[in-house]
């Protein structure tokens, strides 16, 4: 739905409050930035080098962030590459998005007490919550954050532990000025500029960075450091690289509405097809931005008094996901991913109105044989009208 | 707690204390706990619909998903049918009175019971633990003079495999109650019929105009409904409760997805409507 949009200048960008007009940040004043963050209680988070892939760590100042770097990906592919540029932000997604610091791996929802004539006792376990900072988002995983938002938190049932850590989040996003060979974020409408969701949202260029505010708390950010406004030319120049961000996307899936198309093809040969590849390892899941399943487990501590509740993140792969009192609803790997892929392209419009692929790629780069969701859904729409 | 309590007005992200006050056997493996929270204000907020489940917890051990058996015009006396067949209800079967429980709940979407009053009532169920369905026919029995016809059809595998037997024979003896049994495999003395609980339909009076609840097996649930349209009964006259793997009990944990319906918040008990296109899709 908004595949097709025109490129316009951040100014025009809709839903976002530009007054007083982009600012421009020099490269050396990123680190007067991080400090600023810092200085509003923030621990800032930030990409750096770790493992030999992009992860959003804690960051003390400018210098942890990937200067030079470059990731190429292809399916089931990831390598980096340092280069001579001085840009920090020239490369796409590593395999962590935003989720984590938002829906926990595993985190503890209550605890419970036993006394001594057996009664029990519970207590719920709200995370330590201290406010966070993230520099460096971008646009497909603020696309996702929306959808977390809003399984997470409809208003008749906020999930306390995810909402607390929301709450405390200041987001720095930027603009996407080197998608990877997985991407596809500009056909799904969700970037590879940042749109809506940040407080901040940067457009690097060479010698720095076109900001912009997105919030209140962003635009304060800028009065208090004071910056200038950026040159027409400058503003010119990072449409222009958005621009061509979108144009060197070669993966794409169609922007319409799949849920008919997909669940009149449960059947298709392809899912038998794509099962004798998969092999349900839950990679895709665990670094998809907008997978959402968790399992609970109660786990009893060596005093036999106490107990603890646990959440952790799930995967539609694994058989216990689908275990229902002795049968398996999804006994096999051609039911498995047909359940994740139908999920997040088809049914998901009627739980959230939207696609729940974001195109940003990672299930494609981090599945350990390649399989190309774009290129499954072609597989299976291959007879469509 | 403050922010629990904020967020959690109803009992569903921390489990209330419970204790055991009532324990039945009603067959071997089979057993109905009554519960009751342990604190006063949690016990008079606490409502629930017939047809809604609760997650019932045991320390130590984790939690299941039961559905609630007991009248909703008492709910502080909250009754749960268990089958021991798990972890965790193989834990609570070894509950005495005086034991404690934690309970989160009520979840879920009950039987529309505003759809059904007044209405000529059939209640389908097939195979062991729909009792989902035995709330609601003790809840239209309690309260007689506002149903029509009940017409109650209860399959099992084994004809041992039947419970409450004698209730079975009771709410035969009620005015305007019918009860019929089918086994696919019978037994000596088996009072009902020998065969699928759908080939009693030939012999009973469906009119189209009766509200249809059902609960059991997917595939007797499709057959029956086959069989109901073929008689004139309305798609939305047909409801019916469904059952998948639920662990968080609110549409949180992505388990009970049956397309895109997460079973614990949109059902248990779905309008048939409402669940048609998802109905008998394996793997879903």
């Amino acid at each position: 739905m908004k595949k097709g949009r025109t490129v316009s200048t951040p100014a025009m960008r809709p839903g976002i409050d530009v007054s007083p007009g982009p600012r421009f940040l020099a490269r050396e004043a990123l680190g007067a930035l991080i400090d600023a963050l810092r200085g509003q209680g923030s621990s800032v988070i930030g990409p750096t080098v770790r493992d030999g892939a992009i992860a959003y760590e804690p960051i003390d100042g400018p210098d942890a962030l990937p200067a030079g770097w470059h990731a190429e990906q292809a399916p089931g592919r990831y390598s980096m590459q340092h280069g001579g540029s001085p840009r920090q932000f020239a490369w796409a997604n590593g395999p962590q998005a935003l989720k984590p610091l938002l829906f926990a791996p595993r985190e503890s929802l209550w605890r419970s007490a036993r006394d001594a004539t057996g009664r029990l006792a519970f207590e719920p376990v709200l995370p330590a919550v201290r406010p966070l900072a993230v520099l460096g988002a971008r646009a497909c995983d603020l696309a996702a954050l929306a959808l977390h938002d809003a399984h997470f938190m409809p208003a008749q049932a906020v999930d306390p532990h995810y909402a607390a850590r929301r709450a405390a989040m200041f987001i720095v996003a930027i603009d996407c000025s080197h998608p990877a060979d997985t991407c596809f974020c500009a056909s799904t409408g969700d970037g590879p500029d940042a749109r809506a969701g940040f407080d901040v949202a940067l457009a690097e260029l060479d010698e720095g960075f076109v900001a912009r505010s997105g919030s209140e708390r962003g635009a304060a950010l800028f009065d208090g450091l004071h910056l200038p406004p950026a040159s027409a030319d400058q503003i010119q120049a990072a449409a222009a690289e958005v621009q061509a961000a979108r144009l060197s996307q070669r993966r794409h899936l169609p922007s319409r509405d799949l849920q008919a198309a997909l669940t009149a093809r449960l059947d298709h040969p392809r899912w038998n097809e794509v099962a004798t590849r998969c092999l349900a390892c839950g990679n895709c899941v665990a670094v998809c931005p907008t997978c959402f399943c968790s399992r609970e487990a109660e786990h009893a501590t060596l005093e036999a008094d106490r107990a603890e509740h646990l959440r952790e993140w799930d995967s539609c792969f694994t058989a216990a996901h689908g275990f229902m009192h002795g049968t398996q609803v999804r006994p096999d790997v051609r039911t498995r991913y047909r359940q994740w892929l139908t999920h997040k392209l088809a049914t998901w419009h009627a739980q959230y109105g939207r696609s729940g692929c974001v195109g940003c790629g990672r299930c494609i780069s981090w599945c350990p044989v390649g399989i190309d969701l774009t290129a499954e859904v072609a597989a299976l729409l291959e007879d469509a009208p | 707690m403050m922010a629990t309590a904020r967020h959690d007005p109803a009992g569903r992200a921390l489990p209330m204390p419970a204790t055991v006050l009532e324990r039945v056997d009603e067959a071997p493996g089979i057993f109905t706990l009554r519960v009751q929270l342990d604190d006063s204000v949690q016990r008079r907020d606490y409502r629930f619909a017939s047809g809604q489940f609760n997650m019932l917890g045991l320390f130590g051990v984790g939690e299941v998903a039961i559905s609630i058996v007991s009248d909703p015009a008492e709910p502080e006396l909250i009754g749960h049918t268990i089958r021991a067949l798990g972890r965790v209800t193989s834990g609570l079967a070894q509950l005495q009175p005086g034991d404690a429980v934690g309970v989160r709940g009520p979840f879920g979407r009950g039987w529309p019971l505003e759809r059904i009053v007044g209405r000529n009532v059939l209640v389908v169920t097939g195979g062991l633990g729909c009792t989902p369905v035995v709330g609601v026919i003790n809840y239209i029995l309690m309260r007689r003079s506002q149903f029509g016809r009940l017409v109650v059809v209860q399959g099992v595998k084994h004809a041992q495999d039947l419970i409450w037997r004698e209730r079975y024979a009771y709410w035969r003896t009620l005015p305007r109650t019918e009860v019929w049994l089918a086994a696919d495999v019978g037994a000596p003395l088996w009072p009902g019929h020998v065969g699928r609980v759908t080939e009693l339909f030939d012999r009973i009076d469906i009119t189209p105009d009766m509200a249809v609840l059902l609960c059991g097996p997917e595939i007797m649930m499709i057959t029956a409904i086959r069989q109901l349209l073929a008689r004139g009964v309305a798609p939305e006259s047909i409801e019916l409760s469904m059952e998948r793997n639920m662990q968080c009990g609110h549409g949180v944990c992505g388990h009970c997805q049956i397309g895109p319906h997460f079973v614990c918040r949109d059902g248990p008990v779905f309008a048939y409507p409402a669940i048609a296109d998802w109905l008998g899709r394996k793997g879903f």
